[in-house]
């Protein structure tokens, strides 16, 4: 799991759901606390990840309800608004350089997916 | 700065400014343009889709007022010319000094002296007032009698036969040449063209003239006598029988005028005052005035050179012409009626087969001087450019139907120096240039070099440069699939495959993106696999089907349900109204004749749509690549001019092919009657009103690039109509490209709409049967997508804003209110990373 955003912070679990109400390739969004959201994804080979929910391009907490798929065998989700393409490993933008999402930390434990809320801002990023 | 005044605004003149803006980068020129009509320039070739339901608007012509350095004034003719001072006096009275002076003033239709010519009820073919006349008219002429009589057989005279048919008259045409379009076509040619235009109900009465218009009791004209004795009733008469130009002003200013009239110019389009230019059907270039627009472009091209300084010379008058009459194809190109000293013809006459072919070739039959195209004009594009070269091969090769025409001549065969588009006057050295520019696809081409978006027949063989140039046109959906959709289609048909893991794993690689998912969901609907939620198919569909609904800007969804026709109950309003204002929705008209509901969160969608299902509304498919709307007006139930029930046909397809997923969207219009008020034409299929049944259209749309429909069979009873709409729509959905509408489908399709026209109604694949069967058993097998959701809990356990709070609404989601009503807050949710005050752990936060 990719948590290069975070590695300096205490991180808190917040319990997501059941693994079995989290369909491969279909995104659900997760309420953080503070108001943050996170998108959590299962790929169809059973990895799990989790970015920011707010798509970077238009502000709007959509990043759950993008398609997921693969670009050249990276794990990705496109946007649902304007379908910019993400690597979900990575959180980066493979259309467009200046766009990205923070990566979250995910665990699945005893049949449960929790993601990892920042408690504090990471370095470097501001609003 | 000089002052140059254009002294008339049709489509020369406007072609003449233009090309003055364009070229006069060092702003020499100030531009005042006197416009006899009342309204800015239109494009007078396209006059008969006027009739068809195409706007004034519609058919205006960029709008050159727009640069500071332009002065139109319509309305407003030029009255007198003087020379001497260099001025022009207007009709208002206005004195406009010129450095510079261009006539182009066209010319009037000659209306021949026969007795009752100016009675009511007779018109010429020229303007936009000409046809408001012809259609204000044309209702009360069917008291007198069904038919209308069109004076002259040439090119316009077929185009105002085809304008009274539209009006729901019966055309007669009465030409004094032994067959129609004498000037265009051969005697053979006119033959099968006159057996041609019979089929769609013209009468033509060739070899005879016109002895007498004759009024009935009222004044009116109500009868037509022919030189044969024959006596047509009719209360339309147009007279199209040829122009002459319009010289009046250049002969009083004393002018050199040409012997058969019209303004004398040499090779740069001046007149005997140099000062003066003449551009157009006014010109008389070596005597002759041409009543073509393209070698009036051609001279105006080259006035607007010569006025920034330039040297251009008339290169003489390309009168080739193809054009699609009736529905008939006819084409005439170079020295189509074999004039030349000891030309030779090859002609091939297929009787039966409604088809004529000549080729005019030199005595020693090895260069091409002309041709004759009737019934089947494709081999036009490639023979056209031809003219004046050597042969690639065997002239009879060439256009009989075995030799394959247009295939027969190879984009290879072409001189780099030979136009490919004549309308834009594009060589194919020129396209292959832009080819080696990196423009390796058509509508590239399209876009950098202007060919094939003029008449569009040189279309084939851009696609022929390409690949002549080793460019192969990947029709990959995207990395996952090295097919393109149409073959998508063909793959899951014959595989049966019925799941996008099995089709990726078996056809294609990786596990798919947004373009290839939503493509092979749109498939697998279309081909009756369940419901678009069901199973694995839901993580293929676009959030809009996921949900059913529309995503908009701020996450929100609007919520559009299905409202047939347009047709609605008032307790069917007052659940909207209710139903938006109990949810604190935005509510909006929609530009289909449905109310959207805008600003839902996703966990209202179903107590939205319990609402809504309640009061039997069901799903709108506003979300979907799919049947949206079936627009139109009132029809015969209210309307006083209606002739069909618009109404009750447009409810009846919107319910026949609701939840059908395609390509794209789909969206369809029926009107009532030749007014058009439900913009039929601008529709995927559009279905218009005649008094003998319904006509209907394709391949129009709105979008990025908007296109007029065209007319796909016509006076169509409610059964055939039916028919013919199901093997269309089918058709389309198992060959069209991913997003492409169905005007761009015909665009690309080999042989275009005539190709389309010989599937849908002649049956020529043999498929027919096979599409109405998959449209039997998509009708039969629709239900409404939102009931099904509402009724399993599993499908709607994902209507929820959080996963692990599916009570709490998005925070992120704030209204700001507008006009009385809500729309999106600009202010964005909170991105990961903010401080976060209240966190807890391991447990549902709290989100106030």
């Amino acid at each position: 799991m990719s948590g290069d955003t975070l590695r300096h912070h205490r991180t808190t679990w917040v319990t997501a759901c059941p693994s079995d109400q989290l369909s491969p390739e279909r995104g659900v969004a997760v309420l953080l606390p503070g108001g943050a959201q996170a998108a959590l994804f299962r790929t169809f080979d059973g990895h799990l990840y989790a970015v920011d929910n707010v798509d970077p391009a238009t502000s709007a907490a959509v990043m759950a309800r993008g398609i997921v798929g693969d670009r050249d065998g990276e794990p990705t989700v496109a946007s649902p608004l304007h379908k910019q393409v993400f690597s979900l490993r990575t959180g980066q933008c493979l259309d467009d350089p200046r766009l990205w999402l923070a990566t979250l930390p995910v665990r699945e434990r005893d049949g449960t997916v929790a993601v990892a809320a920042p408690e504090e801002p990471p370095a470097g990023s501001g609003s | 700065m000089g002052q140059l005044v254009v002294i008339g605004n049709g489509m020369v003149a406007h072609r003449l400014v233009e090309g003055v803006c364009r070229r006069d980068t060092h702003r020499q020129w100030r531009v005042t343009v006197l416009g006899e009509e009342p309204r800015p320039a239109y494009d007078r070739v396209a006059l008969s889709s006027y009739v068809e339901g195409a706007s004034e608007e519609e058919l205006r012509l960029a709008d050159l007022s727009a640069d500071p350095r332009v002065e139109l004034r319509l309305g407003e003719p030029a009255a007198a010319i003087d020379r001497e001072n260099r001025t022009v006096t207007t009709a208002a009275g206005a004195v406009l000094d010129y450095d510079a002076l261009v006539l182009a003033t066209g010319s009037s239709p000659f209306v021949p002296p026969v007795a009752g010519r100016d009675l009511p009820g007779c018109h010429v073919y020229r303007t936009v007032d000409d046809l408001d006349a012809i259609t204000a008219e044309a209702e009360a002429a069917r008291a007198v009698s069904d038919a209308g009589v069109v004076i002259g057989g040439g090119l316009l005279g077929l185009e105002a036969a085809n304008a009274l048919r539209l009006l729901g008259l019966e055309p007669h045409v009465v030409e004094a040449a032994p067959w129609l379009m004498p000037r265009q076509v051969d005697e053979g040619g006119g033959a099968v063209l006159g057996r041609l235009v019979s089929d769609v109900g013209v009468r033509s009465h060739t070899g005879t003239a016109v002895d007498a218009v004759e009024p009935g009791d009222d004044g009116r004209a109500s009868r037509v006598v022919l030189g044969d004795g024959t006596v047509i009733d009719t209360g339309v008469v147009v007279f199209s029988v040829g122009v002459r130009p319009r010289d009046a002003l250049a002969r009083e200013a004393g002018l050199v005028m040409g012997e058969r009239g019209g303004v004398a110019v040499d090779g740069a389009c001046r007149t005997s005052d140099p000062a003066v230019h003449a551009v157009g059907e006014v010109a008389s270039v070596d005597g002759v005035c041409y009543g073509l627009v393209a070698p009036g472009n051609a001279m105006a091209d080259v006035v607007a050179d010569r006025l920034v300084g330039g040297d251009a010379v008339f290169p003489g008058a390309d009168t080739s012409t193809k054009l699609k009459l009736l529905g008939v194809d006819v084409a005439s190109f170079g020295d189509a009626l074999a004039t030349a000293p000891d030309a030779l013809e090859v002609v091939v006459n297929d009787a039966p087969g409604k088809r004529y072919a000549k080729l005019v070739v030199s005595d020693d039959a090895t260069t091409l001087l002309g041709g004759v195209l009737v019934g089947d004009a494709s081999a036009y594009a490639t023979l056209r450019p031809l003219v004046g070269r050597e042969l690639p091969g065997d002239p009879l090769a060439l256009v009989s139907p075995s030799g394959g025409g247009a295939d027969g001549v190879g984009a290879d065969a072409l001189p780099d120096d030979a136009q490919v588009c004549s309308c834009h006057a594009v060589t194919k050295g020129a396209l292959n240039a832009a080819i080696g520019d990196g423009n390796h696809d058509v509508a590239d081409l399209k876009s950098c070099t202007q060919a094939g978006t003029g008449c569009g027949s040189c279309v084939p063989i851009l696609r022929k440069l390409l690949s002549s140039a080793g460019v192969e046109q990947s029709t990959a959906l995207c990395e996952h699939f090295a097919y393109s959709r149409a073959e998508l289609v063909e793959v899951v048909r014959a595989t049966g495959v019925t799941t996008f893991s099995e089709l990726v794993s078996t056809h294609g690689r990786g596990r798919g993106c947004d373009a290839c998912k939503p493509v092979v969901a749109s498939i697998l609907a279309s081909l009756g696999n369940g419901h678009v939620l069901g199973g694995e198919q839901a993580a293929l569909q676009d959030t809009n089907d996921h949900v059913l609904a529309n995503m908009q800007r701020n996450g929100t969804y609007s919520v559009v349900p299905r409202v047939p026709a347009g047709e609605v109950t008032p307790d069917q309003l007052v659940t909207i109204g209710e139903v938006a204002r109990e949810f604190g929705l935005y509510t909006k008209i929609t530009g289909g004749q449905r109310i959207d509901m805008f600003g839902a969160r996703i966990e209202q969608l179903p107590w939205i749509w319990k609402r809504l299902t309640d009061a039997g509304f069901e799903s709108g498919h506003a979300y979907g690549k799919a049947l949206r709307t079936v627009k139109s007006c009132v029809g015969t139930t209210w309307c006083r001019y209606g002739v069909q029930d618009s109404v009750g046909m447009a409810v009846h397809l919107e319910l026949r092919y609701r939840g059908l997923r395609s390509p794209h969207k789909i969206k369809a219009a029926v009107s009532g009657c030749a007014r058009e008020c439900a913009e039929a034409r601008g529709k995927d299929f559009g279905i218009i009103a005649t008094e003998n049944g319904w006509n209907l259209y394709v391949g129009g749309n709105g979008g990025f690039s908007p296109r007029h429909a065209q007319l796909l069979a016509s006076d169509l009873d409610d059964d055939t109509l039916v028919r013919y709409v199901d093997r269309f729509l089918m058709f389309y959905i198992r060959t069209a490209e991913r997003l492409q509408r169905t005007a761009g489908w015909i665009e690309d399709l080999e042989g275009g709409l005539d190709h389309l026209r010989d599937v849908v109604v002649h049956d020529s694949l043999g498929i027919a049967a096979e599409l109405e069967e998959a449209m039997a058993a998509h009708v039969a097998g629709y239900t409404d997508e939102w009931r099904d959701v509402l009724e399993d809990p599993e499908k709607l356990s994902r209507f929820v804003s959080f996963v692990n709070a599916p009570e709490s609404p998005d925070p992120s989601i704030r209204f700001e209110t507008e006009r009385q009503q809500p729309v999106p807050a600009m202010s964005g949710p909170v991105p990961l990373g903010m401080p976060a005050p209240h966190a807890t752990v391991e447990g549902s936060p709290d989100v106030g």
